[in-house]
């Protein structure tokens, strides 16, 4: 057992010495470069805006629950569900696990006291305040009727509603995301402990590489296309107007080549997350480490070259759709070989069934139906008769809102007593876990349904042949929202009359529990020394059963 | 060394580790610039190949004069941003500053000078819209682009002047050790925004002039 994970000794001075008791006023809040301070920041932001595409959609389920339309205009409908897309992806998807919990977790993750640049760190913060805030008053007061794609000619010559200045809100948020992405490049590269290979990096720190490359390099082709279409709009500047020999399908290459790599902007993280839960709660290390740091790469690379499979139907050349399709079929390996990989974690594994291990668990049942799905729509075919269907929507929220949120709360759970030092209502929380699962199926598998019998998107009138399906769609919608709100309430309770966690309640082996519960600002009070490889739960659990006085006495209760 | 022990910042153990850290992030960011440029010139390489007419026709009314010395002047400019990196590294702090205020100034002259070819493209109407003055329509895509490609790559440049006075300020007041990572970022900044402009000089000068 001389191998067994040590990087260090535990933290003396406990939390006498907490980033948190580092000040208490509102400036030593706004002001702070501590990377932890900034992921609670921002923790509260995505929280806020969460809530307000929530009640958006909110809206949209209520509306749909008659097929005549009952309380909501068609262009009411319209910019109820555009503010919906643009908050939920752009204001709390893409920043969600990796603004907070990597901003948290993955300095502590690799032994760094700090991220690369940490005043740039509070810049990005800021910019994504002041983006996304401008963003969301523009939603609420003028409104945008284009949908969250902005697509040209309707947005550059013919939408009556603010698309500049909605699309300006994005723009410097995109500067937000590419600053923080820049940021964890270097401090992955830079600033890693002694010992810390990067095939001993655990795979959420690789999952923050990756997705950090995706962020700088997808998000200004973006940022390009929307100050494309600013510009066609308020100069009158002819990029993509037909009349003059323009293509509009240009924008949505370049819109895609975008956004469809923010796709794994959202989904790579979650499987970071998902990767750390399983191992805990399985006692196990993570099957085919190897192959997951290079499937995560693979899938940020390939995930570059699929953007045209949104235009199957937009008049592209049958031959780039080929290509096209065969590329997204070729993103479903390295995918699989993630979901096979976690399911040989679990084999005979000492599986605990703690909150964050039932979010992991449906996440990853609901990533594989999302994946699935993803195959179908991959398939020319298949995807020219569900084009704009509801299939497409029950798809994309299966792995957007399915696996990334359903990983974004495991990683909450999980992380939970290390951020705040509290431990939470376990039963509760078990509670509000399975109750999203359910909520979350009955919301989404009668969409399935409906967009493969031929409901489309975006329309609030409809065939009343839909109504049975819409009505149990808005159904799961409340519970799911119940799920919600939930841990609003045991989450914050714990805040206040939470028990003191220990700085490993789950006995974890990750560098990040080996410090002190909430930490301390410099992260660890000694510079941590990094011997073994991530997920030495084998050996952990062998030196306890044969009662040897286990050498991790950092690592919280243990015997 | 007290100078030296200021340029140090949190996280950093040593100031080589955080020049070199600087200078990493810097070329993080350059790669995503990268591409925010690709995309334009992508749309550039597409509407050519499907208007190659057009823009030929489009491109004879660029003026040239102006582009070529904006070339000069900004080619000349990264040479002395070069030296005023040398001369930082061996903390030669006159010659620095001497060289960032010559950068700074070559940076403004193309900016005036730009100022003078946008007044007499706009004296000429081109500019994309009622009465733009040349045939086939496509020509508004080029002018269309012209006007972009340019304009970003002048507020490119605006944030490096920005910049390089900001940093000559800190300098000047001792805020900042020039032997510090700032000019490693400053510098790598400023060949970028160059480096821009020499692949716009082809596209957009030399296009309709074969």
């Amino acid at each position: 057992m001389s191998n067994m994970t040590l990087p260090f000794a535990p933290a003396e001075e406990a939390a006498s010495s907490s980033y948190l008791d580092e000040g208490h006023t509102l400036a030593s809040w706004l002001l702070t470069t501590d990377h932890k301070r900034i992921a609670i920041l921002y923790t509260l932001s995505i929280t806020v805006f969460f809530f307000i595409g929530g009640i958006a959609i909110g809206l949209v389920r209520l509306e749909l629950i008659s097929p005549t339309g009952w309380f909501l205009t068609s262009d009411e409908y319209n910019r109820a569900f555009t503010i919906h897309g643009i908050i939920m992806v752009w204001f709390f998807l893409v920043p969600s696990i990796p603004a907070t919990m990597g901003n948290f977790i993955l300095p502590l993750m690799i032994g760094a006291p700090d991220v690369a640049f940490p005043r740039l760190n509070l810049l990005s913060w800021y910019l994504y305040v002041i983006g996304a805030a401008f963003t969301v008053y523009v939603l609420l007061t003028g409104g945008v009727d284009t949908g969250w794609t902005f697509y040209p000619p309707y947005s550059s010559n013919f939408s009556h509603s603010a698309v500049v200045t909605a699309a300006l809100g994005v723009f410097v948020v995109g500067f937000s995301s590419i600053a923080t992405g820049v940021n964890f490049l270097a401090t992955i590269h830079m600033l890693r402990a002694p010992g810390m290979t990067w095939f001993r990096l655990p795979l959420f720190a690789w999952s923050m590489y990756v997705v950090s490359m995706v962020m700088v390099l997808a998000t200004p082709v973006l940022a390009m296309s929307l100050l494309l279409v600013s510009a066609e709009r308020l100069f009158g500047l002819p990029i993509f107007d037909p009349r003059v020999g323009g293509d509009p399908l240009l924008f949505q290459h370049l819109f895609w080549f975008y956004s469809h790599p923010a796709v794994y902007i959202m989904i790579l993280p979650a499987m970071g997350v998902v990767s750390e839960v399983i191992a805990c709660f399985a006692r196990r290390r993570v099957f085919g480490y190897v192959f997951m740091v290079y499937a995560l790469l693979m899938i940020g690379v390939v995930g570059f070259m699929v953007w045209g499979h949104h235009m199957f139907v937009a008049g592209q050349s049958p031959f780039a759709n080929l290509i096209f399709s065969f590329l997204s079929f070729i993103v479903a390996v390295p995918s699989a070989i993630k979901v096979f990989n976690w399911t040989a974690t679990l084999y005979r594994g000492q599986i605990g069934f703690e909150a964050p291990m039932l979010y992991a668990l449906g996440f990853i049942g609901l990533f594989t139906i999302g994946g699935l799905t993803g195959l179908f729509l991959a398939s020319v075919p298949i995807d020219i008769a569900t084009t704009d269907s509801y299939f497409v929507v029950a798809h994309f929220h299966t792995i957007m809102v399915g696996g990334s949120v359903s990983a974004f709360m495991a990683g909450i759970h999980y992380w939970w007593p290390k951020v705040t030092g509290k431990i939470y209502h376990e039963f509760i929380a078990q509670i509000a876990a399975i109750t999203m699962f359910l909520g979350f199926n009955l919301t989404f598998l009668p969409q399935f349904v409906m967009g493969w019998l031929g409901m489309p998107r975006r329309y609030h009138i409809y065939p009343e042949v839909f109504q049975i399906w819409h009505v149990l769609s808005s159904g799961g919608a409340v519970i799911l929202a119940v799920a919600y709100l939930l841990p609003l309430g045991y989450l914050g309770w714990s805040l206040i009359n939470g028990d003191s966690a220990g700085d490993n309640p789950w006995e974890a082996t990750g560098l990040e529990w080996q410090t002190s519960s909430p930490p301390p600002k410099q992260n660890f009070l000694r510079p941590p020394r990094v011997t073994s490889a991530p997920y030495q739960y084998h050996e952990f659990g062998r030196a306890r059963e044969e009662g040897e006085p286990t050498r991790v006495e950092g690592q919280g209760r243990a015997p | 060394m007290t100078t030296l022990a200021r340029a140090v910042q949190e996280p950093w153990p040593d100031l080589r580790t955080q020049r070199e850290a600087v200078g990493l992030g810097m070329w993080f960011f350059l790669a995503s610039e990268v591409l925010f440029f690709a995309a334009l010139f992508c749309s550039y390489a597409v509407y050519r190949s499907f208007n190659e007419e057009a823009f030929r026709t489009a491109a004879a009314h660029t003026k040239i004069v102006y582009g070529s010395i904006n070339t000069v002047l900004l080619l000349t400019s990264s040479l002395t941003m070069t030296i005023a990196l040398r001369a930082a590294t061996v903390r030669l702090r006159r010659l620095t500053m001497i060289c960032l205020g010559a950068t700074a100034f070559l940076g403004i002259a193309f900016l005036v000078c730009k100022g003078l070819e946008y007044r007499s493209d706009i004296l000429e109407h081109l500019v994309p819209g009622a009465g733009f003055p040349l045939s086939p329509p496509a020509t508004e895509i080029f002018w269309g682009l012209y006007w972009i490609m340019t304009g970003v790559h002048a507020i490119h440049l605006t944030a490096g002047i920005g910049i390089v006075i900001v940093v000559m300020v800190l300098f000047g007041r001792g805020t900042v050790p020039v032997q510090g990572s700032t000019m490693e970022g400053v510098a790598i900044y400023w060949h970028f925004v160059d480096t821009v402009w020499i692949f716009l000089f082809p596209l957009i000068y030399l296009a309709g002039r074969s």
